[in-house]
């Protein structure tokens, strides 16, 4: 099949950036999304010009490097399904296709379709740990915990850190992100000591980084190629507000407003 | 050079506490005047960092990928061994580290593997702390699976994605630490050079794979925990970003190459399906549970495989090995699966494929068994294919996972480079021949979480705290050295793309080293990989210039490394006139077509030196000596 590619290119950080056109030809239907882009790619060297960046690795759907808008649809139009497990037989001869990297003012583009996500990485180093030095642990059977929240916490953790609930927020919220971790490590008994202290500090983070609000819209849950369902969000928002309501010192050493 | 592998004497059980206890401390208040540079962020690299951190060094950590929660360890879906004996089936310590000697064909050091086995047990007790969602019973007590390679249920997991959470767990100890101050990050660099000074590791230079900017970093120790090889096959079952360059830079700077030819095939991965593939997917080995494999009897069948019928099947492994079946041990599975395609039966578009059929089972225990027991992976194998494998064989064939390869380390994880230390699947230590299922974890954690804390103290406690800086001239000659090298690939200009030199080099080192190898044809195999590096070096095309992100100038130096490294995967395999584990010699088997070691002359580690660009390398050898658990034939008819 032959498709035609829409895609947003921009050099670095500072560039204001465009769509330029390209061709996709002979494309096989048992390719990956990416390995699509690798053939053009391919193409675009051997013409002397700069191929697409575009960020990915494991290409199995865990590692969360890969990502970008499909039109409009973050990770294209197949559900729980990341661009590197994509595969171009849901597409058809002729189809036009417009690529564009995450838009969010926390995400800032490094180029084409790559964008910084270290703010997500900062979230987490706020508080989504268990604080538990390497030797510090009691044997692994001497807490009980019920398989029903096990399971549920090994739900929430399943995220894989792509962004694309962020891409697809109008309000371009981490919600789910920032819920999801605090759900996985709230449904366990390890994680109750620093319950609050997570929540409220991860919250600050989460602000602080400029996502925006969640407004209960769904997109995030729609798009996610790990199901997680926006469940985790009410979670967060019960947590903070217990947290905020009891803990008052806490809040305050927890290091700000949120 | 003498090998010295530092295993401690007297009873193995008693080794590891007596060797912690002979280490050397430093004083608490001392220890944030040390720094330590960790390269790679994955399960190794990740837990050294954050134990080193919490213990109160100066740690700086380095990944290529965007956030160290990214390294390939994410991507192991089995599980992770402990020799925790909660099913009360019979394991022990012990039973963990015979199995993994003896899954190693008998090319591991036992003094390693028993401190492995020892390790495990604090591994699973560290991350259940961590908040890591073990799968549970219905008591609330962790769950157990059972994995090949042995007889006990001692495979601890999360879902089909162990690796995740357990590197999750890493990484989120890693980001409290930096959260604390107590490690700095520097995700999207990638290590180009090692910098020794007086023959001992002093720092790093580095590339900012955003800006293009060289930059040198100088610690009192590195620890390299960059991972496998695998990659210069081409096609495998690694991340793309997965190379050599960190521990193959280290290796040019004096660091001995352990056992290079030592790499593991997985048996039942999605075959290629056309020439733009650019990585293969593994489907878990527990389907070899419930699946049958077969081909067609007649060479060149291509009927539909419903329309086979029964007595026109070759189900090969079961006719060949009637008690282990399809559950023959990974590298036996993968050279019977070679041996019916070159005969000209296998299946597929590409004929390298064989059928793995679930008809059977789901006529005997019903559909919604089988969806219970691998509805994950029907579902993965249908996303990728697009056939849907509860009513259709499923198509697999071998593709390359892990090397057992990697940096020679003594028993304290130090190379032979003083302070250089390496970690997980970067270095050569505990697998021997063959790694064993759901060990690979296992090892990563065990020597960032409990070994090199203890192993880098002793070493610092005798070296004086920030000796050199990066004002040293030695900096500046290896930055030279990287941006010379990194200007000669950008200034080629050549016609080819450096893919396609990647897949060429891929193709001759499966060809010749994979599944099996041959004394001449590794010759031939030597002369094709240097005359494809001098094509490389004269006609590749890196488009762009080194001073902005650049990805395809990133692969082109991490393919020149493969080039070098290959050729010396090919020496070792010629070296060794034996098969043991994934090494097998063609000229080296039995009447049955099985493996023949010859413990005589090779019960050794190959350790290689640099031998130059188109020199010849020297081989070292450390003698394996077995105590324990005595060599014998693996047999699995």
């Amino acid at each position: 099949m032959n498709l035609k590619l829409n895609v947003w290119r921009q050099k670095n950080r500072t560039d204001k950036g465009r769509m330029e056109t390209y061709q996709a030809n002979n494309v096989n239907p048992d390719m990956s999304f990416l390995e699509m882009l690798d053939v053009v790619n391919e193409d675009l060297i051997a013409s002397g010009k700069d191929p697409i960046a575009f960020e990915h690795d494991c290409r199995e759907g865990i590692c969360g490097s890969c990502g970008f808008v499909v039109n409009g649809v973050a990770h294209g139009p197949e559900p729980e399904t990341t661009m590197c497990q994509l595969h171009m037989r849901h597409f058809k001869d002729g189809d036009e296709l417009f690529l564009e990297p995450w838009r969010a003012k926390a995400f800032p583009v490094i180029k084409d379709l790559i964008v910084d996500r270290s703010a997500f990485d900062r979230i987490i180093a706020a508080g989504g740990y268990v604080s538990a030095n390497t030797g510090s642990a009691p044997d692994g059977n001497a807490l009980q915990i019920p398989k029903e929240n096990a399971d549920r916490a090994m739900d929430a953790a399943a995220c894989i850190g792509c962004g694309a609930c962020v891409a697809a927020c109008p309000n371009a919220s981490a919600a789910l992100f920032t819920g999801a971790k605090i759900s996985h490590l709230g449904l366990l008994p390890q994680g109750q000591a620093e319950r609050s202290r997570r929540a409220l500090r991860m919250v600050a983070q989460f602000n602080e980084e400029l996502f925006g609000s969640c407004t209960n819209i769904g997109e995030c849950e729609a798009v996610c190629p790990k199901g997680i369902s926006i469940e985790v969000i009410a979670r967060m928002n019960r947590d903070y507000l217990a947290a905020a309501l009891t803990d008052r010192g806490a809040k305050k050493s927890a290091g700000g407003e949120a | 050079m003498v090998l010295d592998s530092k295993i401690p004497s007297g009873p193995i059980e008693q080794a590891w506490d007596s060797a912690k206890f002979n280490m050397k401390l430093v004083n608490p208040a001392n220890k944030r005047k040390y720094s330590v540079i960790v390269v790679g962020s994955g399960l190794a690299g990740g837990s050294a960092a954050a134990s080193l951190g919490e213990l109160g060094y100066n740690v700086k950590c380095f990944c290529f990928q965007d956030s160290p929660r990214r390294a390939h360890s994410i991507a192991a879906q089995g599980g992770i061994n402990a020799a925790k004996n909660y099913q009360n089936d019979g394991d022990s310590i012990y039973r963990l580290f015979y199995d993994t000697v003896k899954g190693g064909d008998f090319r591991a050091r036992e003094g390693n593997v028993y401190r492995l086995a020892q390790n495990s047990v604090h591994i699973i007790d560290q991350c259940v702390a961590q908040g890591v969602p073990f799968a549970r019973e219905y008591s609330g007590l962790l769950a157990n699976r059972s994995f090949g390679g042995a007889q006990v249920s001692r495979t601890f997991y999360a879902k089909g994605q162990t690796g995740q959470q357990l590197l999750l767990g890493a990484y989120q100890a890693l980001e409290a630490q930096i959260d604390a101050g107590r490690v700095k990050m520097y995700p999207r660099t990638e290590m180009l050079d090692l910098v020794v000074v007086d023959g001992k590791a002093r720092g790093i230079v580095t590339r900012d794979l955003v800006t293009g900017k060289l930059e040198s970093h100088a610690a009192d120790a590195v620890i390299l925990a960059t991972g496998g090889y695998g990659n210069v096959y081409y096609l495998s079952t690694n991340a793309k970003g997965s190379n050599c360059t960190a521990i193959w830079r280290a290796h040019k700077r004096g660091a001995l190459f352990g056992n290079p030819c030592f790499t593991q095939i997985h048996p039942t991965c999605i075959p290629v399906s056309g020439d733009y593939q650019s990585k293969l997917t593994l489907m878990s080995e527990s389907l070899r549970n419930d699946g049958r494999i077969w081909v067609p009897k007649q060479v060149g069948d291509k009927r539909n495989p419903s329309a086979i019928p029964e007595n026109e099947r070759d189900y090969y492994l079961e006719r060949r090995y009637p008690s282990f079946g399809n559950l023959v041990p990974r590298d036996v599975a993968s050279r019977a699966a070679k041996a019916v395609c070159d005969e000209g039966r296998g299946v597929g578009e590409t004929g390298l494929g064989v059928y793995l059929d679930f008809g059977a089972s789901i006529q005997r225990l019903g559909k919604s068994t089988i969806e219970e027991r691998y509805g994950n992976l029907f579902d993965m194998y249908a996303r990728i294919t697009g056939e849907n494998p509860y009513e259709t064989p499923m198509r697999i064939y071998p593709a390359i996972h892990y090397t057992m390869g990697g940096l020679w380390v003594d028993y304290e994880l130090q190379s032979t480079i003083p302070g250089l230390f390496v970690a997980g699947e970067a270095n050569f230590s505990d697998h021997g021949a063959n790694r064993l299922g759901a060990s690979a974890l296992m090892q990563g954690l065990s020597d960032g979480y409990f070994i090199l804390p203890y192993t880098i103290g002793n070493y610092l406690a005798s070296t004086k705290p920030g000796a050199v800086t990066t004002d040293h001239p030695a900096f500046s000659q290896v930055t030279k050295e990287v941006a010379d090298m990194q200007n000669r690939l950008l200034s080629i200009k050549g016609k080819r793309t450096v893919t396609s030199f990647h897949r060429e080099l891929g193709k001759i080192i499966w060809d010749y080293c994979g599944m099996s190898r041959q004394g001449d044809s590794l010759k031939v195999a030597i002369q094709k990989v240097r005359a494809l590096r001098e094509e490389f070096w004269r006609d590749v095309n890196v488009p762009g210039s080194g001073d902005d992100l650049n990805q395809q100038l990133e692969v082109a130096t991490r393919v020149a490394d493969f080039f070098e490294l290959g050729e010396l995967m090919c020496i070792d395999a010629l070296d060794r006139n034996e098969s043991c584990g994934g090494h097998f010699r063609e000229e080296y088997q039995t009447e049955e077509g099985e493996a023949m070691r010859n413990d005589e002359e090779y019960s050794y580690v190959a350790a290689w030196e640099y031998g130059g660009y188109n020199g010849q390398p020297k081989l070292y050898k450390e003698p394996l000596n077995f105590n324990y658990v005595h060599p014998s034939q693996r047999s699995y008819k």
